[in-house]
């Protein structure tokens, strides 16, 4: 106990341990987060959804903050519903059973571009008689743009750059003319947004007694949230945050399994020694010679993607390592040191002196080894999920740097859906590099110096 | 008394002489039939893991037979045919595909097959990828994609290997110093995998910069004057090197001044000093020389690395080398191009431990081939 008080108030002597535990404690606080905030059911749900949950969002969008550094200023994309009051409704009745349904939104824009896309989902209840909507949109300089005049049927999708009516006025073929047509100053020479208080009105009619209404506005622009989101509309926010807990949970039992294994394994073949030491010897030969990463992808590829028979793999392929090796050139030497010497003379076990006096030693030396092993195990899940071998289920930090790659991310510009995983993997394997290499100067003296 | 002992010298030598060669020679016999049962179990094993104990049969089958189930439902010239017709020559066809596959062979039996025809370098034919010559031999599959590997890996590890070595060295001389704080403080960079670096590589100077190409090995199409293709590869070449580079740089300098630093704070390098040698004469003779044993390892293992490629970093880089072939393979179920791969590199291997034993012996005078059971 006193030792561990010891060693922690060493630790706080080093800058470079206290940087990497920082850093080691604020991803333990962000996994434990993202499992409270998202239970694991909802974040799969959410990262296996489709546009029914992720309509809302536009394609490819980098984070709302990147326009804090930029000077041309991207829209910010958003929605509001007239169910839930995000939009102004007003019911007016009519004369017998129809009423007028006024659903207005007023919203700011102050971008420098273009949004990607406008949309209305309708959402209408009636018996035999079709609500009836005309949609306008008025601009900051006070003119009123007619979008579309439509019938409406229980569930009604508008996309405005498919109205006939805003195509042949502003040139179809690319939803981008129809979005620069709404959105420019028509006194200018060359498309410039024309910023201002925009408003959408829809004016609807009801034909029967109890025929409502509803609108859904969505405003696709060109940046999204904290995060962005990726070619599934998804917001990368989920697996930014569930990322967390996958990639320590990976790296810490990886690391931990191996490392107990292999001190155990060596610690009794050195104490046996005879068969048992030539048995384990030529067990690790074997595997040194086998292939780590092309038998890890065979795994992934022909049997099972499950991030648990990946863990399981990585452990019982890197037990018989370089590792057991060197633990068993220190435990061959421990072997003979009197406080062994002695626990024999009183009549200890094997299991016992292998056990409360061979491996106690050796806890100096491994937990090093074992922080800074959670960074490379870190790096191996995202190097298989890069390699398309990532669980097909859990949003991890490797699948969205693949998902990136396959769609083209750096040749297309959309740098922020690399470097943002990219930016935690690195936060992550430095924190417990740091962190592993300063134990290693404050549990093992002998280098203190150097 | 010198007379007696004269005629004694001669036998004493000679019986001395006799055990060393008997020492020698049982311990060569035994470590290299050590060293080939090892590589036997591990090909074994690596077969073993290729079909998955069969499971990848399974999917060969049901591929083979849909595909050829498809191919004569298409062909129009099978119109005509009633469907027994069909029927009848959809299996004659599925059981050439099979036979010619030798996937009729027990399973057992054709791991023995692909076993000691592995072990004789008998590398055959792959089942579906083809060299760019349009061959489906193994071994011209691998030598296509060697050259590509050689260099890429040969450039990286070897630059990797020699400046860590020396920088390393400069640096245990003066320790404490701003310089060695700093590679100190950027060791844990080598956490993460070349690939990792190659990402950021490819988005600096690839996709802002537009310096350097995103991938490949040429740039296409591929110049036809030789001076002007050996500069498209080299500058092909820059990014996946320094990625693979970088990430292994500040690990190994680091490993090596503290290696350096344990071995110079000896007695008898403090006595050097104090004699007033200069400190090149001490680095050769007080530093490097009973390091030579590690350094050479660490070459050898360096060479072995060369062979073996870089999976990602060279998938990401379109970078045709053994890696991406290996990983190509695995993706098409193809066994022979695997156990392929990984039987080379087994021997290689298997060489290399063993030579080292020799090697050892050669430069460290202390160290005695067969004597004493070092770990």
């Amino acid at each position: 106990m006193n030792a561990l008080k010891n060693s922690f108030r060493e630790i706080l002597r080093y800058p470079s341990a206290i940087a990497g535990l920082v850093a080691v404690l604020a991803l333990v606080a962000v996994a434990v987060y993202a499992m409270i905030a998202i239970p694991y059911s909802k974040a799969i749900e959410l990262w296996r959804g489709g546009e029914d949950v992720w309509y809302a969002n536009p394609k490819f969008a980098p984070p709302a903050w990147i326009n804090f550094f930029r000077s041309k200023k991207l829209p910010v994309s958003f929605h509001a519903n007239s169910a839930d009051g995000g939009m102004e409704k007003v019911v007016t009745p009519g004369s017998g059973d129809t009423a007028t349904v006024k659903i207005s939104y007023t919203f700011d824009f102050e971008a420098d571009a273009y949004p990607q896309e406008l949309m209305l989902y309708f959402t209408t209840t009636y018996k035999d008689k079709m609500p009836f909507a005309s949609i306008s949109l008025f601009t900051p300089d006070g003119r009123e743009i007619r979008v579309a005049d439509t019938g409406l049927e229980p569930q009604q999708n508008i996309r405005f750059s498919q109205q006939d009516r805003l195509v042949n006025r502003y040139g179809g073929g690319q939803q981008q003319n129809v979005m620069q047509g709404l959105f420019s100053d028509p006194k200018a020479a060359t498309p410039t947004p024309l910023k201002g208080k925009y408003q959408l009105v829809i004016t609807g009619t009801t034909f029967e007694a109890g025929s409502t209404i509803d609108a859904n506005f969505v405003f696709h622009g060109l940046v999204y949230g904290l995060a962005g989101t990726d070619m599934y509309r998804r917001d990368l926010m989920v697996a930014l945050l569930w990322g967390t807990p996958v990639a320590l949970a990976f790296g810490l039992l990886a690391s931990l399994g191996i490392s107990i294994a292999t001190l155990v394994i060596a610690a009794v073949g050195a104490w046996y020694g005879g068969w048992v030491d030539e048995v384990i010897q030529r067990i690790t030969e074997v595997n040194m010679v086998l292939p780590f990463l092309p038998i890890l992808i065979m795994i992934g590829a022909f049997f099972n993607r499950n991030i648990t028979t990946i863990l399981g793999a990585t452990i019982l392929l890197s037990i018989f390592g370089g590792g057991i090796k060197a633990n068993r050139a220190i435990f061959l030497q421990l072997r003979e040191s009197m406080y062994i010497e002695a626990a024999r003379a009183y009549g200890a076990s094997n299991m016992r002196i292998i056990f409360q006096y061979m491996i106690p030693r050796m806890i100096p030396l491994l937990i090093p080894q074992l922080v800074s092993g959670v960074a490379g195990f870190v790096f191996l899940e995202a190097t298989l999920a890069v390699l398309g071998l990532g669980d097909p289920t859990l949003p991890t930090w490797g699948k969205i740097i693949n998902d990136a790659e396959e769609n083209g991310a750096l040749y297309k510009g959309y740098y922020y859906w690399i470097l943002e995983p990219a930016v935690l993997l690195m936060f992550t394997g430095l924190g417990f590099a740091l962190l592993g290499f300063s134990l290693d100067r404050i549990f093992n003296p002998r280098l203190r110096g150097m | 008394m010198e007379a007696t002992a004269q005629p004694e010298a001669p036998i004493i030598k000679k019986s001395f002489a006799s055990s060393t060669f008997m020492r020698v020679a049982k311990y060569t016999g035994v470590r290299l039939v050590v060293l080939f049962v090892t590589v036997i179990v591990a090909i074994y094993l690596t077969i073993l893991i290729a079909n998955m104990g069969g499971y990848v049969d399974t999917m060969m089958r049901a591929e083979i037979e849909y595909d050829i189930t498809q191919a004569v439902n298409a062909n129009p010239a099978n119109r005509s045919m009633t469907p027994e017709q069909k029927k009848t020559m959809t299996d004659q066809m599925i059981t050439a595909e099979i036979n010619r596959r030798h996937m009729n062979v027990p399973l057992a039996l054709r791991n023995a097959t692909y076993l000691v025809n592995a072990l004789t370098l008998n590398l055959g034919q792959a089942i579906r990828m083809v060299s760019d010559t349009g061959s489906r031999t193994v071994r011209l599959i691998l030598l296509e994609r060697l050259p590509a590997t050689l260099l890429l890996m040969g450039t990286s590890e070897l630059f990797l290997f020699f400046s860590s070595l020396f920088l390393a060295l400069s640096l245990s001389r003066q320790y404490g110093s701003w310089w060695d704080k700093i590679v100190i403080a950027l060791t844990p960079t080598s956490a993460a995998p070349g690939w990792f670096y190659g990402i950021f590589m490819i988005l600096i100077f690839a996709a802002v910069l537009k310096i350097m190409p995103f991938g490949g090995l040429v740039s296409t199409p591929p110049p036809t004057n030789p001076v002007l293709f050996a500069l498209s590869v080299l500058k092909h070449l820059i990014l996946p090197a320094f990625s693979l580079f970088f990430s292994g740089f500040f690990l190994s300098i680091y490993g090596w001044r503290t290696f350096f630093l344990i071995y110079s704070s000896e007695d008898y390098v403090d006595m050097a000093k104090a004699k007033g040698l200069t400190s090149r004469d001490i680095e050769r003779r007080y530093i490097l020389r009973p390091t030579l044993p590690n350094i050479v390892t660490n070459f050898a293992l360096t060479l072995l690395a060369v062979w073996s490629g870089a999976i990602v970093t060279e998938t990401i880089f379109l970078w045709p080398g053994l890696g991406r072939m290996i990983y190509q393979a695995i993706g098409f179920y193809d066994v022979p191009v695997i156990v392929g791969d990984t039987i080379i590199f087994a021997y290689l291997l298997a060489i290399t431990v063993f030579l080292l034993d020799f090697i050892y012996a050669l430069v460290d005078p202390r160290v005695k081939i067969g004597g004493g059971s070092q770990s």
